[in-house]
Order: structure tokens, then sequence, then C-alpha cells
């Protein structure tokens, strides 16, 4: 982010996310991977057209899961106030998102098979705008289960139905 | 039991009209009609296609009257319920404090048998479809009578309740018969010829009949493949142009014919409108939160523009509730403005002169039009190696041309204010939106930036809402700009997060 009037939000998230990233990442491109090299040598191709496309291919995949998850982590920033949630997540594309306490409607959590392996949880505060939901990526399971009773304690206590 | 005026806030579980029964074969039949006429001709190979047509018939029509049988609608003081179902059952119950809008439409079959179907809008469960009271099959009467209480008689509104004696109220807007001219211009008729091909299309797929080499349309490609290729290409560019435009008239008199905008005394607004589907959106004051200027490029081009209404409770462009934010159908910009101030108490907002924006966000826009004329371009020139007409150069060539005004257009539509207690952002060029959006209205912020975006010091706003299309962005402000725009709006909400004024950045 390239505004500097605005600061980051206060916390990383969990250490763990990096490694957890380049996992997540991974079986996708084994798929493309494997989708080429049986498409193209199943077809008869040349050795030479199927390195042609999977070489690069490799190249691109192993760029993404090296440069991907360290730039991440860099970006993904959330913090939590009296008064507001506010996140920062992204790498090629960042974005922020803002929205008051006071608005707050939902808050869960979602835990995928990869995050389970590692511990982590994702937790998802929505408003009653559906543009609206903050979602804050891979916090190691304690931090978003308080996180989670924290904001739930007040958002109860904030009135009206939050449009 | 089913409703009848006055009996319906007896707490008790009602059904719809039993005159349903009627319109559900006829409406559920006609939906299957592909389905069935491909069964038809694919059974009639075998000489048996009236009767798999008839016994499939039969069994749509049956189905279909069990969701009369099946439906149950009850209103009490504090909510609305509706039970439905014939293997799953489910009821839905709405809070009527919740009820933001009420829209009450008559198709053809309705009005000939005095009937409505009311559909209830609630501003936070209705996204997904969930939990969106429908129903189909209230009499006229009841549908008013139902819509009146629901709006007016809400229990936060009870101050405001309207007297019902009285002369009703003058109509804001009403159509101007002059602002037909402009239907063809809206190009609607685009989709009703997609439908018309689609139809066929699903019959062909059905039934494995190629309708291109029967009757009517092989008089016709015979005829064309007889004549010279420019003058072959012209004739159908031309018979398209006509049929856009007689269609888009067409769809204009059928949607708008009758268009009224009142204004009842608790503010509420209904909008009237419909040739033979009558339609009546009703939206509370307290829900409408703003209003938008829509200029299609062909609209711009004649001076018309369509006015829209963004409150909470109405969807954008789904399904049945489509169009329910219309305000305004296409008419003169002036117009437009007029009616979309007036809903908002006047406010200058609406034609308030706009902020641009800085020359980087210029620059990212007629590179955009520009890269993707070139990626265009380039798979026209893909296509035409692989060997086929050269016409698809010339049309790559045509996009290539048309992209540099298009960037700067997308440019100068660029613009933001902040008036009067309104958020106001405008872009787009083949549809240039501008938006009015109370300040109160706005629920948070998102702050994207691509990569690109980072470069040239340009972030996309966006505000949040409850309402219209659930978020406003404003495209390309620096990023000063737009947390100066962000605190005012929001104040308070940010400013938590700025850094000092001392900056102490590392």
């Amino acid at each position: 982010m390239i505004d500097l009037e605005l600061r980051e939000p206060a916390h990383l998230v969990s250490r763990k996310a990096r490694v957890y990233w380049t996992v997540r990442a991974l079986p996708g491109w084994l798929l493309i991977g494997a989708g080429e090299v049986f498409g193209l040598w199943g077809g008869d191709a040349p050795v030479g057209v199927v390195a042609g496309v999977a070489g690069p291919t490799a190249v691109i995949a192993l760029a993404h899961l090296i440069v991907m998850p360290q730039w991440r982590y860099r970006v993904h920033r959330w913090e939590i106030t009296d008064g507001a949630v506010y996140t920062q997540a992204g790498w090629f594309t960042q974005e922020r998102r803002i929205a008051p306490i006071s608005r707050v409607q939902t808050v869960d959590t979602q835990r995928g098979p990869f995050e389970q392996v590692f511990g982590l949880s994702n937790v998802t505060v929505t408003t009653a705008s559906a543009r609206g939901p903050i979602k804050i990526h891979a916090l190691d399971v304690a931090v978003a289960d308080h996180t989670v009773g924290w904001l739930t304690d007040r958002a109860q206590l904030s009135g009206g139905d939050g449009t | 039991m089913s409703v009848v005026v006055g009996e319906l806030e007896d707490a008790s579980w009602h059904r719809l009209s039993p005159r349903m029964l009627l319109i559900h074969p006829v409406i559920e039949i006609g939906r299957a009609l592909p389905a069935l006429v491909g069964v038809f001709l694919a059974g009639n190979a075998q000489g048996h296609g009236a009767y798999w047509s008839l016994i499939g018939a039969a069994v749509v029509a049956a189905l279909s009257l069990s969701r009369w049988f099946t439906t149950r609608l009850r209103v009490t003081p504090v909510q609305v319920q509706l039970r439905h179902g014939l293997l799953r059952r489910r009821t839905i119950t709405t809070a009527r404090d919740r009820i933001r809008t009420v829209d009450v439409t008559s198709h053809l079959l309705h009005r000939m048998l005095g009937l409505s179907r009311v559909v209830v809008g609630t501003g936070t469960n209705d996204r997904k479809g969930e939990g969106r009271i429908v129903l189909d099959g209230l009499t006229v009467q009841a549908a008013g009578v139902l819509r009146d209480e629901l709006l007016q008689h809400s229990p936060v509104d009870v101050t405001k309740r309207a007297s019902p004696t009285g002369p009703g109220p003058a109509p804001l807007v009403e159509l101007d018969r002059r602002w037909i001219r402009y239907a063809p211009f809206t190009l609607s008729g685009v989709v009703t010829g997609l439908v018309i091909y689609g139809f066929f299309w699903r019959i062909q797929g059905e039934s494995g009949v190629d309708l291109t080499r029967r009757g009517p349309f092989r008089a016709v490609a015979d005829a064309l493949n007889r004549m010279h290729t420019t003058a072959a290409v012209l004739v159908v560019i031309g018979a398209l142009i006509v049929f856009v435009a007689v269609t888009s008239t067409v769809g204009y008199i059928l949607a708008f014919w009758n268009f009224r905008v009142l204004r009842h005394a608790g503010g509420t607004l209904q909008v009237t409108r419909g040739l033979i589907t009558t339609r009546a959106t009703s939206i509370e004051r307290r829900r409408l939160v703003g209003t938008q200027l829509s200029e299609a490029l062909l609209l711009r081009t004649v001076g018309a523009a369509r006015t829209l209404a963004i409150a909470t409770g109405l969807r954008v462009g789904r399904g049945s509730e489509r169009g329910g934010e219309v305000l305004l159908p296409p008419a003169p910009v002036a117009e437009a403005e007029r009616i979309a101030a007036l809903v908002l108490d006047g406010t200058p907002a609406v034609t308030v002169t706009l902020r641009a924006h800085s020359a980087n966000a210029g620059r990212r826009h007629l590179t955009r039009a520009i890269a993707s004329a070139l990626i265009i371009l380039a798979g026209c020139l893909l296509i035409w190696l692989a060997g086929a007409s050269a016409w698809f150069l010339v049309i790559g060539g045509a996009v290539l041309v048309a992209s540099v005004p298009l960037g700067l257009d997308r440019y100068r539509s660029l613009g933001h204010a902040l008036v009067d207690g309104y958020l106001v952002t405008r872009f787009g060029s083949l549809v240039r939106r501008r938006t009015v959006l109370s300040c109160a209205a706005v629920i948070g912020w998102n702050m994207k930036s691509t990569f690109f975006q980072r470069r040239l010091g340009l972030i996309t706003l966006t505000a949040t809402t409850a309402a219209g299309r659930q978020g406003y962005s404003v495209w390309d402000i620096d990023p000063h700009d737009g947390l100066a725009l962000a605190d005012a709006v929001t104040p308070g909400l940010l400013s938590p997060f700025r850094r000092e004024p001392p900056a102490t950045s590392p």
C-alpha cells in the first residue's frame, strides 16, 4: 500500500501462514503440470513441445510458490479496536477494509482441511453490506477464537438492525 | 380459507387466492413449452410425440397445482410468515419492522383474474434469495391493503400513519409520450432478440431438428445466399437494426406505460408502471438512501438518462425483482436529474460539479483501454492467421481506433464530490453512472489497489452499504484525497488508524 497517511493494521497473521499458503497453492500447480504432461505426452507430442510448455509453467509455478507467500505475509495485517475492524490483505492486488464495530452483524470462523493441519483459522466479520465482509486470514486458532469471542460481545452491545 | 380483505391480520393461516389454480398450470406449461415441443418433435419420429408431450404437460400441471395447496400465509401484528413446499416444508418468517419495500406485480393472467403478486423486501437476509417472501396470488384489493398495512402501520412508523381519507397525492412525475423516442437507443431489443434466439435454439437442441432447413427460415437463407456478400451483410445488419429498434420501442411501452411516481403522506414513494403487466413498487422514505443517474453511451448521445433508486431492501437486477429500482425510464437528462433530486428532498448533490481525478488516473484509463484493444487485435490476428475472413482484422483495427476515445471518455467521466451529506461518484463510459449516496448509509470502506494502481499512486475507494449494489466505488482516486473523503463521510472511523502528524515513518 502506498498510502502512508493511513498506517497499516497493527498485527501480523500467524507465522505459519507462509508455509500454509505455499502448501495450499501447490495442488493447483501440480494439477496444471500433470494435465500438461499427460495431455501432451498422451497426445504423442514431441518431447521438445512437452518441455517447451511444461518448463515455463514450472518456472512460473516456482516463482509463484516462492514469491507469493512471502509477499502476502508482508501485506496481510489486521487490527480490531473498540470502534472498528481494520484489515489489509492481498499481494499483487491489495485491499484494506474497514468497518465500524457498531455495524457488525455476524462473526464466524472457517477452517478448511489445510488450515486444520496447520492449526489456522479464518475469521469473517460481516456487516449489512454484501460487499463489506471482512476476512482475517490465517490466524492461530487460539487468537481467532479469542477475537471472535471479543467481537461477539461488542457486537451485541450495539442495537439496531445494522442497516 | 383464502385471503379476504380485512381478514388478513387475524393471525391465522390463510391460503392464497384459489384463482391461482387457473394460473399456475398455464404459466408452468408455458415455461416447459420448449421441452414439450422438443418431446413432440423428437417423439414424432416414432409416431408417439403427441402422447408423450400430453403426459409431460399433465405432470407439469399437477405439480404446479400442488403449489397452491401447499402454500399458507399468516400476518400477525409483528410478523409475516409464509409456509410452502411439497416435499421440503419451509416456513419463512419476517419481522414487520424489517420490511423495507413492497413490490406488487400483476402479469396479464393475474390482471384478467384480478390478482397480484406481492414481493416483500427486507434488507438484510434476502441477498441470497432466502427468507424472501413472495406472495403469488392475492386479490388486487388484498394486495393493496397488505401493502398499506406493511408499510404504513409497521410498529416503528405508527406515528406517521397516513390519514385514509382526503385526496390522493399528486404524482411527482408521469410518463411523457415524447420520451418513447428514446426507446430505440436503449437497445433493450437486443435482449429480446437473444431470448427468441435462445428459445429456437433450445427447441432445436431438444428435438434434434435443424430449423434453418425448414419453411420460412430456409426461404430467407436461400434468398441471402443468392445475393452478393456485401449486399447480404448490409441487409442483415439493416434488418437487425430495425428489429432492435422496434422491439426496444415495444418493450419500452410495455414496461413504462402509465409510468407514475407518487409520494404518500408518510413520505413513501410509490412507482407504478406497465401496459400489460402492471407493477407497483413502494419504497419507504427512510429506506431510500440515494439515487443513480445511468446513461448508456447511445442514450448519452441523444441527451437521455434514466434514474434509479438506491434503497435498502431493493436488490439490483435479480430475477423477477429486476427493474424495481427504476425511478424514471429513459427521459431527457434534465428530467432525470430533477426527479433524482426531488426524491432526496431537492439535494443539490445530484447536479453539483464533480472534482476531476489526477492525470495519472487518465493515464491508467487510456493505457487500459489501448491494452485491452491490443489483446483483442492479437486475438483477431490469430483467427485470421488460422484462415478466417480478413474482416476480423478490420474489426480488430476498429476496436483499437475506438479504444482511444473510450479511454479518454472513461477518464472524463471520473469524478467525486461530497455535498449536503451525500457522497457523489461517477464513472464509466459505455454506461456512465453518477451515484448520489447518503453518508448515513455508508457502513465501511474497501480500499483496493492493484500493482499498477500503486505505481501510479491511485486507489479505488468503495463505500459499502446495505442498499442497491451494496457498494459504490470512487475509482482511481489519489490516496490523500480518498482518505480525506472517507474521513468526511464517516467521521472518526478512520482516525484511530491515521499516522501521527509528525510522521515517524521508517
